[in-house]
């Protein structure tokens, strides 16, 4: 009511007084935008907090052992020894696996709920693979253990290294646990991820460009390759980078199935370890101070490589962006 | 409309200020953090010991020896609870004193998968060594199938190591016999909550060494005594020091803290590899945490549950799979607890 009155009032008011009035008339807009910027900058206080917090806690560490932590493969608590190289491996391998099992699949169903299935079935689908983000890890891990593992072992990884084990990527006695397992856990964690965006991307790419290839003759491969994935590729480079996050950062149900061994193999069948998950096993028994130090460090790596990964993808969309906008004119 | 919500909104926080101040007024509220082996035993302990003494409400949180010894050090708790004793490095860093009160006993066992082999195996100390240093890789090697005579090892079946990869007391005992017994061990990986393992896998928890131990025939793991009773798991027999081949229970595992001689004032002690013949050579005990002033009326709730705990509490645990006190060490313990002083 009384919002009404006011703004009745201001349009009859002569125009310089009503200039001096506006701001009085939307006080509630300006409190409405200091609320909203604190709470955004509360975000990034938090972050940088953290971040700060982080570097405090493993300064002891970095002053110990310098940039020789990042490089080193010994991790030993017993003879405080502390080195991270194995857990960084570790973390960036199975992510990059899981992106690359989980992308082609999430995509796929994307494009066949939006493009292809009959709505009914897709409104069905589509609903049961976000259920997918709903499970807790913990859930995906003991499946993962109880599961995945047993299959891998006893099936699918003694095909592989009796066919490819030419390859040193499938070497090795199977295991059933290790970084191979952890990618395949991970990817089915992400894929409701990036299939939910994608969708959501190609339902914004405009019902003309999919008439306008059908018009030029496309078939249906042609017209999803013209009229919607090619306007949504930088879309889809962002729901990536959703998934990654979510990958690099996942603890519980990686620690289950990835053998937690602090080595660097080349074989995707042995087992590594993540940084996430290593943190999840020795923080709550670490007592000595250069060891929760040591941990500390990790967890700031593990915040550095997020943040370099987001950042290499944000610097991906830019370029395809500023490209897409040269080229636009032509 | 809004003169209703009001009114509901006073008389919930009428109840709600009520019930805070008479819970005040009549509980005692005790808070405990620390080792996690204990903790089955524990809670039902403490839940016991509420209904035999109301007014007095113990909480106990299992996050871990580690963090319970910090929060300790940190005076963020009443009382810790640690499966290893605390280091003298520990205890310089606290404020007050802290005195150890020994409440029970467990173990490590050795579990595989062998199937069929019919019996339990037989394991000696150089032999677990070997193992777990990666230096006896198959399940019929000579120095395993002259300890087990008769039994039909599976021929060249590999070995495959399981171990605890989460920081844990489990590791920290069972590395501290390995220590004791074999020079190359402690040499090359040594004592702590976690380790530099030689070889195999790590699994989370006991559960997860048990995980990779159940599906992967020829494989070889550790867990706590408690958690493969209940989850009945085979378990080896472990040669201890006077040669004999002994199963472990909570018998054989109280017969290892009986056997100890020279037990210290203030009960920090390990008791692996342990004399008697009778004694399980993979065990230790277990301890609550307390400073040794306190205020009186924490102090008083936490000094009759100790007191509680050495008398009634002994009989609850082994049920539960765990070792009792041997009876010979009970009155130490009561007179140690005596020293608490309430201010």
């Amino acid at each position: 009511m009384g919002a009404q009155e006011l703004e009745q009032s201001s349009l009859l008011i002569p125009e310089v007084k009503s200039r001096k009035k506006r701001r009085d008339v939307h006080a509630g807009d300006r409190r409405f935008f200091w609320t909203l910027r604190a709470v955004a900058l509360l975000i990034l206080a938090v972050l940088i907090a953290i971040a700060v917090q982080l570097f405090l806690v493993s300064l002891p560490a970095i002053r110990h052992f310098g940039v020789g932590f990042v490089f080193s493969t010994d991790w030993n608590p017993v003879r405080n020894r502390f080195g991270a190289a194995a857990f960084v491996y570790g973390t960036v391998v199975s992510s990059v696996l899981a992106i690359a099992i989980a992308f082609p699949i999430s995509l796929g169903v994307a494009l066949f709920l939006n493009e292809l299935a009959p709505r009914r079935l897709a409104s069905a689908v589509g609903f049961l693979v976000e259920m997918l983000a709903a499970i807790p890890s913990v859930v995906y891990g003991l499946w993962g253990l109880f599961v995945v593992a047993p299959w891998l072992r006893t099936v699918f990884e003694p095909m592989m290294i009796r066919y490819f084990g030419f390859i040193p990527l499938f070497q090795g006695p199977p295991y059933g646990v290790g970084m191979f397992t952890a990618g395949v856990v991970l990817a089915i964690m992400i894929t409701p991820t990036i299939s939910a965006i994608s969708r959501e991307i190609f339902r914004a790419v405009p019902l003309s460009h999919r008439e306008a290839a059908l018009a030029l003759g496309a078939t249906r491969w042609e017209t999803i390759r013209l009229g919607v994935l090619n306007s949504s590729r930088l879309g889809i480079l962002g729901a990536v980078i959703l998934g990654l996050g979510r990958a690099l950062g996942e603890t519980m149900a990686v620690t289950m199935v990835i053998g937690n061994r602090k080595d660097i193999a080349l074989s995707l069948f042995a087992p590594a370890q993540t940084m996430a998950s290593l943190l999840a096993n020795e923080y709550a028994e670490a007592s000595d101070d250069l060891h929760l130090s040591a941990l500390a460090t990790v967890g700031f790596l593990l915040f550095l490589v997020s943040f370099l990964i987001n950042s290499l993808a944000r610097f991906l969309v830019w370029r395809v962006e500023s490209r897409q906008k040269e080229g636009a004119p032509r | 409309m809004k003169r209703r919500i009001i009114s509901i909104l006073a008389v919930v926080c009428g109840l709600v200020m009520t019930s805070i101040s008479s819970s005040q007024a009549d509980t005692i509220s005790v808070n405990g953090a620390g080792a996690t082996f204990p903790y089955p035993l524990y809670s039902k302990w403490f839940v016991e010991f509420g209904k035999s003494h109301p007014g007095i409400e113990i909480n106990y949180q299992s996050v871990g020896s580690g963090a319970g010894v910090r929060q300790l050090l940190d005076k963020t708790v009443d009382f810790g609870a640690s499966d290893a004793p605390m280091t003298n490095e520990q205890l310089a860093k606290a404020t007050t004193p802290i005195i150890h009160i020994p409440t029970t006993l467990g173990a490590v066992v050795i579990t595989y998968n062998l199937p069929g082999i019919g019996q339990s195996l037989k394991l000696s100390a150089s032999v677990i060594a070997d193992i777990f240093l990666g230096k006896i890789t198959q399940w019929d090697d000579a120095r395993i199938a002259q300890l087990n005579a008769g039994v039909a090892l599976p021929k060249g079946l590999a070995i495959l190591v399981a171990y605890r990869s989460d920081g844990s007391g489990t590791t920290a005992v069972f590395a501290d016999y390995l220590s004791k017994v074999s020079p190359a061990w402690s040499e090359k990986v040594g004592t702590g909550t976690s380790l530099s393992w030689p070889t195999g896998l790590g699994g989370k928890g006991n559960e997860g060494v048990t995980a990779i131990v159940k599906g992967t025939v020829g494989a070889v793991g550790y867990t706590e005594l408690t958690y493969a009773k209940t989850n009945n798991l085979p378990v080896a027999w472990v040669q201890n020091k006077a040669g004999q081949f002994i199963e472990p229970t909570p018998a054989s595992v109280t017969a290892a803290a009986a056997a100890t001689k020279s037990m210290p004032a203030d009960f920090r002690v390990s008791i692996t590899n342990a004399d008697g013949k009778a004694a399980y050579p993979i065990s230790s005990f277990t301890y609550l945490l307390v400073y040794q002033k306190m205020g009186s009326v924490k102090g008083q709730a936490i000094v009759s549950m100790l007191k509680w705990a050495m008398t009634d509490g002994q009989k609850m645990a082994e049920p539960l799979h765990y070792a009792p006190i041997p009876k010979a060490m009970i009155q130490k313990i009561e007179n140690r607890i005596k020293e608490i002083s309430l201010e």
